[in-house]
């Protein structure tokens, strides 16, 4: 059992690529922790700086009580599953899952029985003579995950665990994935592309932009407070609103409305007013305190839809807003709607960084 | 059979490539004729040659006489075959198995990850071996191995060493893997492209050494392409003709392997019939090889 400390962390390609840029990051002891960020962002390497697989140009990398920057993979006692699971093709199950252990000179027996026993844990008794080839995704997914606890390592380390799993899987997956990690209690990073998978699993995430942390934090803490504009945009699977706005004496005004100043107090800079579509409450009726648009698409998403509303008027070309709205009040596409931002909810930014809004602790 | 929706497919026959039986052989024809004359006859003509007692020159080139067997129980009874093909063995075995598989498999795996002009260079000299004349490189080898004005004997300082005459087998083996190694070299380096970069990993973040990295992760990965190699690599060592460019199978006959034995009986001596023979023995050799290789490569899939 062990946390990580990452300090002043860089990795820097030959060609000059710098694709971790002097990172400073802690893990707890525990923790099952989101590397979250859009293609290119870092955190692939980031993950295999953890592991070894690449050596860090600078800073240092801590697991534990141990400084491991310069130590080879092979023992930093780190267990990694790699997006394609990585599993031996002529091995059996058996074999796949005590590989480290046969690595490691523990003899045949030993070997087998910590497998089987590994196996059984995620239910995977039944398949260790099969050969990785007659395994489904998920199975595959479950026998990586087991071979990298055979060794019982101190970190487990997840490239997109998710990603080569359909659709449906997934969702299982993720939460057997989280339940796992509760049960076992070894710290794990895993690297996601997508937020709504950091957001279901992690206890923290960590939200990377080139090579640097944008924000780090709880789930629900990036979700209600993102730090700055990328994260706002970049968390939610629907897209923030995000608008440029203007202090005036009456509140903050923002796509053709008027509306309560989020951070009272902050008037100069470049301001941007941020409101996630799921906290604008729509109304056919005019209302005060809030945009006033013609809606122009309709999006089902299910349980709710997603309606585009522009605030444009004849007199000025407005912004596009979008609201989401509860089952059976879908308005027509055309109509004017009013949607209301709810209180509390709102955000404000300011040069790009969050300067209020939410102001209740989460 | 035509369609009847299309009049003009008359004249269209309806294979997929609209040609009609006819046409089709009238296109394979000349592939064919040139295959015929060129190497079934010779193979066949070679059959024939191996029971007569066809000679070069004398009574026997005009009037050929029929021998039957007598040939070919001279051919394994003679103490010169024995010694060319154990010559031979150690030829391909020196050669092609030991060198040039292991050393391009040791080159292809010391660059799989590099670039820049390192990798290009290695690249370029080892291609060259590869791509030049015989008889080019087999001059060079003996400006290379000269006793007198050898560049060999100046770089080692030991003039008046006559590599060719004192370890002429020796000299072919090194000949060899060094002009032949760019062909494994190259095959396992497309091969060792296949082997994926996260199996590699997963022996390193194990704490693998070289060798069970090699063993678990690339082996198993690359088994057919180890064997095709072994196999184009070890047939083509058999026959090779390139050492009597060097050495022209001497001194005394101690680097004679089995194509320079079959030139010498059959041109040098000229005992046509006889040589036929050894060629006839020299392609049941092969066969048995590459028998040997498919049924390892078969016994893969099962």
């Amino acid at each position: 059992m062990a946390g990580i400390a990452l300090r002043g962390l860089t990795k820097d390609y030959p060609g000059g690529v710098r694709a971790v840029d002097g990172l400073d990051l802690d893990i707890a002891d525990g923790a099952f922790f989101a590397l979250l960020g859009p293609s290119g962002c870092g955190k692939t390497t980031l993950l295999r700086t953890v592991a070894g697989l690449e050596t860090a140009s600078a800073g240092t990398v801590r697991i534990g009580d141990a400084d491991v920057t310069r130590v080879p993979p092979g023992r930093r006692d780190v267990g990694m599953v790699f997006q394609d699971y990585a599993l031996f093709p002529h091995m059996t199950v058996a074999d796949n899952i005590a590989y480290p252990l046969r690595i490691k000179k523990v003899g045949r027996d030993e070997r087998h029985a910590a497998a089987g026993e590994v196996a059984a844990e995620l239910g995977l008794g039944t398949l260790l003579a099969r050969r990785p080839g007659e395994l489904s995704g998920g199975q595959q997914q479950r026998v990586a995950l087991a071979r990298a606890m055979a060794a019982r390592p101190k970190v487990f380390l997840l490239d997109e665990p998710l990603s080569n799993l359909d659709a449906r899987l997934r969702l299982e997956a993720r939460t057997f994935l989280k339940r796992l990690q509760r049960e076992l209690g070894v710290t794990t990073v895993f690297v996601t592309h997508d937020q709504a998978e950091a957001l279901a699993m992690a206890d923290r995430m960590a939200v990377m932009r080139d090579g640097r942390v944008e924000q780090v934090g709880t789930p629900a803490e990036v979700f209600r407070r993102p730090a700055n504009l990328f994260v706002a945009s970049f968390i939610g699977s629907t897209p923030m609103n995000l608008l440029p706005a203007r202090a005036t004496a009456e509140g903050i005004e923002a796509g053709g409305a008027v509306l309560p100043h989020p951070a009272p107090g902050v008037t100069d800079g470049e301001l941007v007013y941020g409101v996630r579509p799921e906290y604008l409450d729509g109304s056919t009726e005019p209302v005060e305190g809030a945009f006033e648009g013609r809606v122009a698409v309709v999006e089902n998403l299910g349980s709710t839809s997603l309606v585009t509303i522009d605030t444009g008027r004849s007199d000025r070309a407005g912004e596009l807003v979008h609201v989401v709205v509860g089952e059976g009040e879908e308005p027509e596409p055309g109509t004017s709607l009013w949607a209301r931002p709810r209180p509390g909810r709102a955000l404000l930014f300011r040069d790009g960084e969050l300067v209020g809004g939410r102001l209740e602790k989460t | 059979m035509a369609p009847a929706t299309s009049p003009r497919s008359s004249s269209y026959a309806d294979d997929a490539a609209g040609l009609g039986r006819g046409r089709a052989a009238a296109f394979v024809a000349p592939a064919l004729v040139l295959v015929a004359v060129f190497l079934v006859f010779p193979a066949l003509w070679t059959l024939y040659l191996g029971t007569t007692d066809y000679r070069l020159t004398g009574v026997a080139a005009s009037r050929p006489q029929f021998v039957g067997t007598d040939n070919y129980t001279t051919v394994l009874g003679d103490g010169e075959f024995h010694r060319s093909l154990w010559l031979t063995a150690q030829f391909v075995l020196g050669s092609a198995i030991v060198g040039q598989t292991v050393l391009g498999f040791a080159l292809a795996w010391t660059l799989r990850d590099r670039t820049g002009p390192l990798r290009r260079l290695v690249e370029g000299l080892v291609l060259l071996a590869w791509i030049l004349p015989g008889s080019v490189i087999a001059f060079l080898w003996i400006a290379l191995l000269d006793r007198d004005a050898g560049t060999l004997n100046a770089l080692l300082g030991t003039p008046g060493t006559a590599w060719l005459l004192d370890h002429p087998m020796a000299c072919v083996v090194v000949f060899n893997v060094w002009r032949g190694t760019a062909f494994s070299m190259m095959l396992y380096g497309a091969a060792l492209g296949n082997v994926p970069p996260s199996h590699l990993e997963t022996a390193r973040l194990a704490g693998a050494s070289t060798w069970q990295t090699l063993r678990d992760a690339v082996l198993p990965r690359i088994r057919g392409h180890v064997l095709t190699s072994l196999l184009l690599v070890s047939l083509w060592t058999f026959n090779d003709f390139t050492p009597f460019l060097i050495t022209a199978g001497g001194p005394d006959h101690r680097s004679e392997i089995l194509s320079v034995y079959v030139y010498r009986t059959a041109l040098g001596d000229g005992r046509l019939g006889f040589g036929a023979a050894v060629s006839l023995i020299m392609i049941l050799v092969n066969l048995v090889i590459a028998l040997l290789y498919l049924r390892a490569l078969r016994g893969r899939s099962a």
